[in-house]
């Protein structure tokens, strides 16, 4: 992809703004998830597709500076530590394993423990699945260069 | 079967013609020999599924199938169409006949299955009865999140997400342990590019 053989000009331009739209969106699906459609899985999704469109335009090289695959994988294993860990923290607080409302040993009625523990393991399913998806797709595409021109 | 009051011509007619359109994507899909188009089909063919759950108003069922049959794996089935030819074999000399009658057989028994179902959207059916209503109860008193969705995925099954997110989690270290990381086959790559073969 020189300079001189650009013919992706207009799709570079026209990506480029979408692609932080793309990851803001993603954001809004999994802070808004206790109130609309979506949570982690979806937003995770999100995240990863932003990444991708970005290494699919610009080359898989640029793709892998500015995400490194070490830093996707960690966050793949550190999403899930964070979800098991929200069940070992209610464990340590004396309620079953997953059970939010152990948390903080609230009263009945109380929805604190409810609402910090789904919003902890959301965060955990977002960095499970994003840091998958793009451990997945930079073992994939970390194995051919570019993709030619008489190929798209 | 007695429809639910929602269920007018209107909606019939989208659904028919999604299922159409579904039908003839797979169809396509089913015939074609380009690797290139079958996976943009497949990725047509989610798109349209998502549009028929918005229908059937399954909103979350949509999303993810927008997101993750439309958007990620059209992108890692590219990927991995990039490893291997461009064009699928064509079969040849392979009975028809056999595949035939066992997708009919198949689809006849579906089709007589689906006439003891209930009627969409029917509030007496076991689906909508038992443990549907107790979720739509108890969430508001219980969990404290309006959509009730959410609170069934993340706290009421909050193991069996945790059981999804460590499959995807070991999907992944699969894909890793069996193509590598990544950047060192991508240097890889690049150096056995460079060394004169066309990679």
């Amino acid at each position: 992809m020189s300079q001189k053989t650009d013919h992706h000009v207009i799709l570079r331009v026209v990506a480029k703004p979408l692609i932080p739209i793309i990851a803001l969106f993603a954001f809004y699906v999994q802070f808004h998830g206790d109130y609309s459609p979506g949570g982690g899985f979806q937003a995770g999704v999100i995240l990863a597709v932003a990444v991708i469109l970005y290494s699919l335009i610009f080359g898989i090289t640029p793709a892998m500076r500015a995400v490194p695959p070490v830093f996707t994988r960690s966050l793949a294993a550190i999403g899930f530590l964070l979800y098991g860990g929200v069940g070992v923290w209610a464990l340590l607080m004396g309620g079953n394993y997953l059970d939010y409302d152990a948390l903080f040993n609230e009263p009945p009625g109380g929805h604190d423990g409810q609402h910090y523990g789904i919003l902890l393991i959301e965060l955990g399913v977002l960095l499970a699945v994003a840091g998958s998806m793009l451990s997945i797709f930079y073992a994939f595409a970390g194995r051919v260069t570019e993709i030619k021109d008489e190929d798209w | 079967m007695t429809g639910y009051e929602g269920a007018n011509l209107a909606i019939a007619l989208i659904n028919v013609v999604l299922l159409g359109l579904l039908f003839v994507s797979a169809i396509a899909i089913a015939r074609m020999r380009s690797l290139f188009a079958i996976v943009m089909l497949s990725g047509i063919y989610s798109l349209i599924s998502a549009t028929w759950f918005v229908a059937l108003d399954a909103v979350d069922v949509a999303f993810t199938e927008a997101a993750v049959g439309a958007g990620i794996s059209t992108a890692l089935l590219l990927g991995a169409m990039l490893l291997t030819s461009r064009t699928a074999k064509p079969e040849k000399g392979k009975s028809t006949i056999i595949p035939l009658f066992v997708v009919i057989a198949t689809g006849c028994m579906l089709v007589y299955a689906t006439i003891d179902l209930p009627a969409f959207g029917d509030p007496d059916s076991p689906a909508n009865t038992y443990v549907g209503t107790d979720y739509i109860e108890r969430t508001p008193q219980e969990i404290g999140v309006p959509n009730i969705v959410t609170a069934v995925l993340a706290s009421y099954r909050g193991f069996d997400t945790l059981g999804e997110v460590g499959v995807v989690f070991s999907a992944a270290l699969a894909v890793i342990l069996l193509l590598g990381f990544g950047e060192r086959s991508l240097s890889a790559t690049i150096g056995r590019k460079k060394g004169g073969r066309d990679g």
